[in-house]
């Protein structure tokens, strides 16, 4: 892509949009004030016995790029199926633009997807495929024209129209697929892991696309992945799904920074955790006594917490370690967070560097630093005695 | 090249073992075929003239290849019967050969959306009847279809009809007969291809708003075509030279070629005759047989 750096500069003016609703779809009800543009209001669905998608609720607002995560089998496919009409919900109802769609049928949905290994029909050149839709919407023929060239240009695929599927690349293959998608201008656009049979740099500067396209349609995209990294990428907001049901909806940095339980802290990035007990509360502090990391002070959360029993989190970026303490280092904190060890193992990943500290009680903890000077004279080595420390607003608690 | 170097060379030997089984087993008849095809008949022993003798020497073997004739081939140009014979066996291939095609896609279709547990049982049910001898699958159907047969008893006592009802030895049981018996030579071929079909595919269509008759004719039936080529050529090059069921289920009023072949060569002995019948029959066929070479291997290159 480097070498088209001055087409993407010409193509970055915003391309018009005027919101234009296909003739197969019916007449809608004025939307509602207030009403986001698509709801979902405890959709569930069952196969046999097993509950795919357990009574979810969601609202996604026009304009949003969504993510739906969670690992493999957790009914985030399930739920996007549904919205595309490849499945029908047993219960609950999909709300878009005010309109219940649970029981549309999928070729009468304003709603388009993009499939996980782009189903681009085999028989079918670039061109054909993308106009696919566009000729079953009835569309006269010089707009066809006009609307083909326009998503040929949007997704960079100039010369390849009368190519077939098996004579592209992977790249290529999955613009077209995004063209293909994108060109009846659908009112959400679903991504069914969309980049996942790309190879990682291709992926990774695939994602900064997909954002920017969003952001110049102003189009609504929901997309479905397993790759929590993926997912704080493009997303402005992230749902967590484990078995059925959605655990969190946040922005990738609350997700992050404030995880709702055990489950998502270890599931988005790395995480230490400290089971103990609640000793204290109050002075805006919770003060947790547990078995591996003795006594932690930990900032109180947003809810208050009710059981006894928790866990103290801490990524490994807040973590410092220092050889003599967090006094020497400057920070005079008397609630300051100490533990003290040896460094058990060292893995260089080249922008940081991780260090797994064996404390004194046993336990593990995780350090990351970035490495931020080319030449690190003060390195830790491994059997070093340290001292890792955090502050109570480094660290949360979670009760789950 | 030797033997040891043949068994040295075990790729080698597989490569050209084809080759030798097509010299052998298809070229060699072949042109002992075409041979007699020239030649007369006579009552000896063989049944035709001029015989060759290699042992005679030149001149014995040059007045054999000049006593060679193409009077067989006129013969068979000029008689109405053979005409109507290769007439009827195209027309009576082509009808039941589409007849195969809408029963048979409809079954493949509905196997190769069947849940994947079920589909090795209508696999089976489409094979089973294979166990059977082919030969004796046809008598059944002469004791169903017979004047005083199952559908007959089983018409009468539902009082649909009146008067047992004349259904063997018609052009209808032959095609019930053709229908019957090849099945499964149209419906493997479909069903292999329409379950390969990625099923993304039909609701990638749906997404894009093609309707489900749409999604049917723009996406599934295009992309089966190699499927129902193959399942068409399987079906309608063996039933242009079929014998045994319009002789057993049809009458004996038209004749198909192979029913013509049969009797020039044992009720006539005129195996000249039936050796030009069957190196014409040959020649029709050759056209479908290389378009089905072209398909298959056209299929080959895509993978």
């Amino acid at each position: 892509m480097a070498e088209k750096v001055s087409k993407s500069e010409t193509a970055s003016e915003p391309v018009k949009i005027e919101p234009r609703v296909l003739p197969v779809v019916k007449p809608e009800p004025a939307p509602q004030a207030n009403m986001p543009l698509l709801r979902i209001e405890d959709v569930g669905k069952k196969f046999g016995s097993f509950r795919a998608v357990d009574r979810v609720s969601l609202d996604i607002a026009a304009g949003e790029f969504f993510a739906l995560l969670g690992p493999s089998g957790c009914g985030k496919t399930t739920l996007l199926r549904m919205l595309a009409g490849f499945e029908t919900p047993d219960e609950g109802r999909i709300l878009l633009g005010g309109r219940d769609i649970a029981q549309v049928l999928p070729h009468e949905r304003p709603v388009n997807m993009m499939f996980q290994n782009y189903a681009l029909f085999p028989h079918l050149n670039v061109r054909d495929n993308i106009a696919f839709g566009l000729r079953r919407a009835g569309m006269a023929r010089a707009e066809i024209n006009t609307r083909v060239a326009e998503m040929v240009a949007l997704v960079k695929l100039d010369g390849l129209e009368k190519r077939k599927p098996d004579q592209l690349s992977g790249g290529q293959r999955q613009r077209v697929a995004l063209a293909r998608s994108l060109a009846r201008r659908p009112q959400v656009l679903l991504l069914d892991e969309p980049l996942a049979a790309l190879d990682k740099k291709l992926r990774e500067s695939t994602q900064f696309e997909l954002m920017e396209l969003q952001r110049r349609l102003g189009m609504t995209f929901i997309i479905v992945t397993h790759d929590q990294d993926e997912a704080m990428t493009v997303a402005s907001r992230i749902g967590v799904m484990a078995a059925g049901r959605l655990d969190q909806v946040a922005t990738p940095r609350e997700l992050y920074e404030a995880p709702l339980s055990r489950w998502i802290a270890e599931f988005i990035g790395e995480i230490n955790l400290f089971e103990g007990q609640v000793e204290t509360r109050g002075h805006d502090r919770i003060v947790v006594s547990s078995r591996d990391a003795g006594t932690l002070a930990v900032a109180e959360p947003r809810n208050p917490v009710t059981r006894t029993t928790v866990s103290v989190a801490v990524r490994p970026e807040k973590v410092k370690l220092s050889r003599r303490g967090p006094v020497a280092d400057g920070a005079g904190n008397q609630a300051i967070n100490r533990l003290e060890g040896v460094i058990a193992d060292i893995s260089y990943l080249g922008g940081l560097t991780v260090y797994k500290v064996r404390l004194d009680s046993g336990a593990f903890l995780r350090s990351s630093m970035a490495n931020t000077a080319r030449i690190d004279i003060d390195a830790y080595s491994l059997s070093q005695r340290v001292v890792a420390w955090f502050t109570p607003d480094d660290c949360l608690v979670l009760e789950q | 090249m030797s033997a040891r170097r043949i068994f040295a060379r075990p790729a080698r030997f597989a490569a050209i073992a084809p080759y030798v089984w097509m010299v052998l087993f298809f070229l060699v008849p072949f042109i002992f075929v075409l041979k007699i095809s020239l030649s007369q008949t006579v009552i000896a022993r063989p049944p035709y003239t001029p015989v060759f003798d290699f042992t005679a020497g030149w001149a014995a073997i040059e007045q054999a290849l000049g006593a060679l004739s193409i009077d067989n081939f006129r013969l068979l140009v000029s008689d109405d019967l053979y005409v109507l014979a290769y007439v009827r066996s195209l027309v009576v291939a082509l009808i039941s050969t589409s007849i195969l095609l809408l029963i048979g896609y409809p079954i493949a279709y509905g196997m190769a959306r069947l849940p994947k547990r079920w589909q090795p049982l209508a696999m089976m049910l489409v094979i089973v009847p294979f166990w059977t001898s082919f030969l004796i699958r046809i008598y059944a159907w002469i004791n169903i279809l017979q004047h005083d047969g199952l559908l007959n008893q089983l018409l009468l006592a539902l009082h649909l009809v009146a008067q047992p009802v004349v259904w063997l030895s018609t052009d209808s049981a032959m095609y019930l007969g053709i229908v019957y018996s090849y099945l499964p030579f149209m419906i493997l071929p479909l069903y292999a291809t329409l379950t390969k079909m990625e099923p993304a595919l039909e609701e990638a269509a749906a997404d894009l708003g093609a309707s489900p008759r749409e999604v049917f004719w723009l996406v599934t039936f295009p992309l089966s075509l190699p499927g129902v080529g193959a399942g068409v050529l399987l079906c309608f090059i063996p039933i242009v030279g079929e014998f045994v069921i319009p002789d057993l289920l049809a009458g004996s009023n038209s004749l198909m070629i192979g029913q013509t072949l049969w009797l020039e060569f044992f009720n006539n002995k005129d195996w000249p005759v039936a050796s030009a019948t069957a190196i014409v029959l040959l020649v029709l066929l050759i056209a479908p047989l290389l378009l089905y070479d072209r398909l298959q291997r056209r299929q080959l290159e895509a993978k």
